[in-house]
């Protein structure tokens, strides 16, 4: 397949289409998967998430700066809701992303929920591999964004910053949201607004308690309009990695993400199968009658359309 | 409808290029477009024309609105439409709106520009034409 060589290639086009197509769900889609598997996993993976108007747009754009500077060949994938009503969506992110856009070698590719809730879309891993592929060394995931329930991204990237400003709420609200525990850095944006000190004792009081025991959190100032505190976050991250790497936790939890992802997979090819496949609804017919006939119960019912589904 | 029958759902980029900073119009057809089910990439004010092209590469846009209300259309149109086409984009469909005289409209349209929108175009006029024109330009199999 020539989109394949393309994307290996680097292509932006080629990338663009690529992506296109996982995100329809298209049979061309898996198939340049299956042809790129092979080399996928070389690029690091950096989630963004945290409540919406935060920086995250401002700090990804900041950072993908500071990485293609020094030769890094950095893109960004944001995530932005679907309306449930329309099925539409305003994708915004590329507005403070001015900087990376206008380098034009920093791929960036908006991306709208499409109906999944855990602040991603269920192509943002596909699109991401697809990135890794055509040999993006960096790859910026930024989550919707809507806060206390973005689990998704703690299974996609290999480090996740949580980014909070002082207008975020006091430290109740950071302990109870379930944003800190996907946390690997916290870094509070906006810090030359007033509170930002506050914060950050809640944070560390927070932490102290036993929200998440395991580790230590660093915790970050950044004022990431004005690129301050940009270089010592990217520091971090790659120290991060860096000790991640070396303990092994990096591989382990990629391995996790991964047995996620194929259970999600997997459940999304059965179902596909089931409701989908050629004579479905006819079978579901079927059934129901011989439930309400009394030959066979719901579940024996249910047991022999995966049988049948499956077959 | 807003997708085809591969579920593609159409991609459409709203800009605003050079240095007019009037956007009210961009956004009231982007939330136009969101709510009839497109995906809408909103780029935001002051694009050049490079920057436009470069973000309908990247993000596989079916169509580029554009809205110029500077008196600038003569220039910005060809120089988009011809990037897009040296970038290989000639199935994207261009199209905008804001103050052009007919007489410009017309000859844009036969450099390949599509439908100029002028003031007091009803939103939905503008949602049927990218619904009719992006399956002519792009179908899909």
């Amino acid at each position: 397949m020539a989109l394949a060589d393309e994307v290996l290639r680097g292509s932006f086009h080629a990338i663009g289409k690529a992506i296109s197509l996982v995100e329809n769900g298209a049979p061309e889609g898996r198939d340049l998967l299956e042809r790129l598997h092979a080399r996928v996993g070389d690029s690091l993976r950096i989630g963004l998430t945290g409540p919406p108007g935060v920086g995250k747009s401002t700090a990804v754009d900041e950072m993908a700066a500071v990485l293609r500077a020094r030769g890094e060949k950095v893109a960004v994938v944001a995530v932005d809701p679907t309306s449930p009503f329309s099925g539409g969506a305003l994708l915004g992110d590329r507005i403070r992303m001015s900087k990376a856009a206008g380098a034009g070698d920093v791929f960036m590719r908006s991306m709208a929920t499409r109906g999944e809730s855990g602040g991603l879309a269920r192509a943002t891993q596909d699109a991401v591999d697809l990135l890794d592929a055509s040999g993006r060394t960096f790859i910026f995931i930024e989550t919707v964004g809507v806060g206390q329930s973005e689990i998704e991204v703690s299974r996609a990237a290999d480090c996740v910053i949580v980014l909070l400003s002082p207008e975020s709420g006091d430290g109740v609200q950071a302990m109870k949201s379930g944003l800190l525990e996907v946390a690997d850095i916290v870094a509070i944006n906006k810090a030359d607004r007033g509170g930002a000190d506050r914060l950050e004792h809640d944070l560390r009081t927070a932490f102290e308690l036993g929200l998440r025991p395991r580790r230590e959190i660093p915790i970050l100032a950044t004022q990431a309009n004005a690129g301050i505190g940009i270089p010592e976050l990217v520091a971090t991250v790659e120290a991060f990695v860096f000790a991640r790497k070396a303990s092994g936790a990096f591989q382990e939890r990629r391995r996790l993400g991964m047995e996620d992802r194929l259970r999600k997979i997997a459940e999304f090819l059965v179902q596909k199968d089931l409701w989908g496949g050629e004579g479905a609804p006819e079978r579901v017919k079927e059934a129901a009658e011989r439930v309400l006939r009394r030959e066979n119960s719901p579940y024996g019912c249910a047991r022999a359309l995966i049988r049948e589904a499956l077959r | 409808m807003t997708k085809d029958s591969t579920g593609r759902k159409f991609r459409v980029i709203v800009a605003k290029p050079g240095l007019d900073g009037h956007d009210r119009g961009a956004k009231v057809v982007a939330a136009a477009l969101r709510d009839a089910g497109f995906e809408v990439i909103y780029t935001g004010l002051h694009q050049t024309c490079d920057l436009i092209a470069n973000a309908a590469l990247q993000e596989d846009a079916d169509a580029v609105c554009v809205s110029i209300l500077s008196g600038a259309h003569m220039t910005i149109f060809p120089e988009l439409l011809d990037l897009l086409k040296k970038k290989g984009m000639d199935d994207v469909l261009l199209c905008g709106g804001g103050i052009i005289p007919p007489d410009d409209a017309e000859a844009l349209r036969h450099q390949g520009v599509g439908r100029l929108f002028g003031p007091g175009t009803d939103t939905r006029d503008i949602v049927r034409y990218l619904q009719e024109e992006i399956p002519r330009r792009r179908p899909r199999p």
